[in-house]
């Protein structure tokens, strides 16, 4: 699985990052944001990939976790 | 010409996405005492584009301001986009820009060659307008802004207002959709470099003439279309209107890239805020969520609804096309319904 930790950062970034970390075609990818904005884009970007996401909340940050089908 | 400084970095939000969302504006200026003035025609209560100050029998005051961060890296366009942007909202109430001055923010290190460059793209927007740019105030800060305040004028009984729209008029839209998309996915390098450059030439059109060419119609309302988006500029119109809305979501001109790019999560987190706003008023059954994405996408320096009788559509259509290639019939106005917008 891959970890990676998106806050502080403000639209698109968080989308980069996924992005980047997506290259490398991991089954699981964990992100961590603390905003809707990214919540929604980063979901929206790893469906596109073809990931299965689900989004819990932990201590004001959203944990977003990508798997594939 | 290319800069060292890659602007858009420098900036957190791209353009008018930057923009308080409405509820909040409405929120932090409520509850203020004003005067009440009868030579004031148009004011905040209307939430219009530019007040509008009644001066004789053949001339009224316009004003209005509009300053935002970098959304392009080239600082001549980007100043030319900030300009053309702020004389817009003059253009929206059917009056002529003639004075405006500069509001300019910039880093301390930020070399002397960017900051002449943005202000020449205003000054070269200005000349082309018709503006006379009189002075201004700059001072130093983390992240470059720049626009202008601007004054025009218009005849006290011949402007147009947000409002005003009636049930048969239909609805014209100027200039595409998705800048504000397009403007997130180039901060990724998502974007091809023609549709930045037709984007930038877009955002650099004053719609001038386009508001000259409505002149010989009947139109009874018309706004431009930035920051709130589509939708919450169409609400306004609607609400003040008291009427609703119907609009082909196949005939909204817009950016193709943004689609996907919509899908692939590009989405500016203005458009986050416009349909917190006014989703609650839309209908979108059946719409897709990137199409709608569009409807939100907050735009910088965007193109006029115009409201007109169906009769004169035609004709208006076709005044506009030599100005505004890409300008559309998106819908219609009908009597007030349970939602003030839908989308189909």
């Amino acid at each position: 699985m891959t970890v990676l930790d998106a806050r502080g950062l403000s639209c698109p970034e968080p989308v980069i990052l996924l992005r980047q970390a997506m290259k490398k075609k991991d089954d699981c990818y964990e992100i961590r944001v603390d905003n809707e904005t990214s919540r929604e884009n980063v979901t929206r970007y790893a469906e596109h990939q073809g990931y299965h996401v689900s989004v819990s909340e932990e201590a004001g940050d959203y944990v977003l976790l990508a798997q594939r089908p | 010409m290319e800069s060292a400084v890659r602007l858009t970095k420098l900036a957190k939000c791209a353009g008018c996405g930057a923009k308080m969302g409405a509820g909040t504006l409405s929120r932090m200026l409520s509850g203020f005492e004003t005067l009440t003035d009868p030579n004031l025609l148009v004011g905040f209560e209307r939430s219009d584009d530019a007040s509008v100050y009644h001066l004789d029998d053949e001339r009224a005051l316009v004003q209005t301001v509009d300053f935002f961060p970098p959304v392009v890296d080239d600082p001549f366009v980007f100043g030319q986009i900030a300009a053309a942007n702020a004389f817009s909202d003059v253009y929206a109430m059917g009056g002529e820009p003639r004075l405006a001055m500069n509001l300019m923010c910039v880093p301390e290190d930020m070399p002397e060659h960017t900051v002449r460059e943005i202000l020449k793209g205003g000054y070269h927007k200005a000349l082309e307008a018709g503006v006379i740019i009189t002075g201004g105030h700059t001072i130093h800060g983390p992240e470059p802004l720049y626009g202008l305040s601007v004054t025009g004028f218009v005849h006290p009984k011949k402007f147009l207002k947000n409002c005003g729209a009636k049930p048969g008029d239909v609805l014209i839209l100027t200039k595409k959709l998705g800048g504000g998309i397009l403007l997130t996915g180039a901060k990724g390098d998502m974007v091809e470099k023609e549709t930045l450059l037709a984007l930038e030439r877009q955002m650099c059109t004053l719609n001038k003439k386009s508001a000259q060419a409505m002149t010989p119609f009947s139109v009874h309302a018309c706004t431009d279309v930035t920051g709130f988006s589509l939708m919450g500029h169409a609400l306004e119109m609607a609400q003040g209107s008291d009427c609703s809305m119907v609009l082909q979501t196949t005939e909204i001109p817009r950016f193709q890239e943004a689609i996907e790019l919509a899908e692939m999560g590009f989405v500016p987190a203005g458009a986050y805020r416009n349909r917190a706003f006014a989703g609650p008023y839309v209908q979108a059954e059946g719409v897709s969520r990137a199409v709608q994405d569009i409807c939100y996408d907050p735009q910088t320096s965007g193109g006029l609804l115009i409201a007109v009788p169906e009769g004169e559509a035609e004709a208006l259509m076709a005044t506009l096309k030599a100005s505004a290639p890409a300008a559309a019939i998106i819908g219609a106005v009908v009597t007030r319904k349970e939602k003030s917008i839908y989308l189909v």
